[in-house]
């Protein structure tokens, strides 16, 4: 059951502030503790960055999710860039790109939950996180 | 867009990050720290953090960055203040700032430079 979501498009780099910020809020008034709003707000940072970085466009969109009694926090961030290419080398951390796409996609699944990464050359990346309560 | 001030303390120079920081004010505090440096000779620099409650692996390379270059410069860097849940999520994050000393707050900060430069 979805609660509540908002899409955020992620154009030029003063949206990566916004959807942080906003990512935190949803955080602070699900009732996460500030280690996990930190976290949260984190990982939305590093996801819009590899977006503006590497697809030069895309969205992410915050959903609160409700699922058997316990709470979560969704984060799908979405381009229709160039793909990740070896995306399974940057997932076991064999590969690391010269700009820190590793850092930043490693750095965010150790921050999260649930963490799955579709990507498709050409056609573009879709990230989805949750970070539950 | 603004510009966060780079204050000079004797022979230190502080400056204080802002709670959200645009990619664009980083970059900016990069040059006008290292042309600070230049232009007063200072021997030490302390980045405080404690007002910051997002430091991404973009702004944590920017802050090793600048550790480096004001090195080269012969400039010691102290970051402070660094907040709990920060250090969890950096930590986490698999950043470490491995060439940048830390100290709890400003105060700390200051007296481990003082013992340098004396």
């Amino acid at each position: 059951m979805t609660l509540d979501a908002s899409v955020l498009d992620i154009l030029q780099e003063t949206d990566i502030v916004a959807a942080r910020s906003r990512g935190k809020e949803l955080a602070r008034a699900m009732g996460f503790g500030m280690v996990d709003q930190t976290r949260i707000a984190t990982g939305i940072s590093e996801l819009a960055r590899n977006i503006l970085q590497y697809a030069r466009k895309g969205r992410i969109q915050l959903r609160s999710l409700s699922e058997s009694g316990r709470a979560g926090l969704e984060i799908v961030a979405e381009d229709e860039g160039p793909g990740i290419p070896h995306i399974n080398a940057v997932l076991d951390g064999t590969a690391r790109s010269p700009r820190g796409l590793g850092l930043g996609i490693l750095g965010t699944r150790r921050l999260m939950d649930e963490f799955e990464v579709r990507t498709e050359a050409g056609q573009g990346t879709r990230v989805r996180c949750v970070k539950w309560l | 867009m603004a510009r966060i001030p780079v204050l000079r303390l004797k022979n230190v120079l502080v400056v204080s990050l802002q709670v959200e920081m645009e990619d664009r004010v980083a970059i900016d505090l990069q040059e006008d720290i290292l042309s600070t440096l230049a232009r007063t000779g200072a021997g030490g620099l302390i980045v405080d953090v404690s007002g910051v409650e997002v430091v991404d692996s973009f702004l944590g390379r920017i802050i090793g960055d600048t550790a480096r270059m004001a090195s080269m410069m012969g400039a010691n860097t102290v970051l402070v203040g660094i907040q709990p849940a920060v250090a969890i999520t950096l930590t986490e994050l698999g950043l470490v700032f491995s060439n940048v000393r830390t100290a709890l707050n400003l105060e700390k900060g200051l007296a481990l430079l003082k013992a340098d430069l004396e």
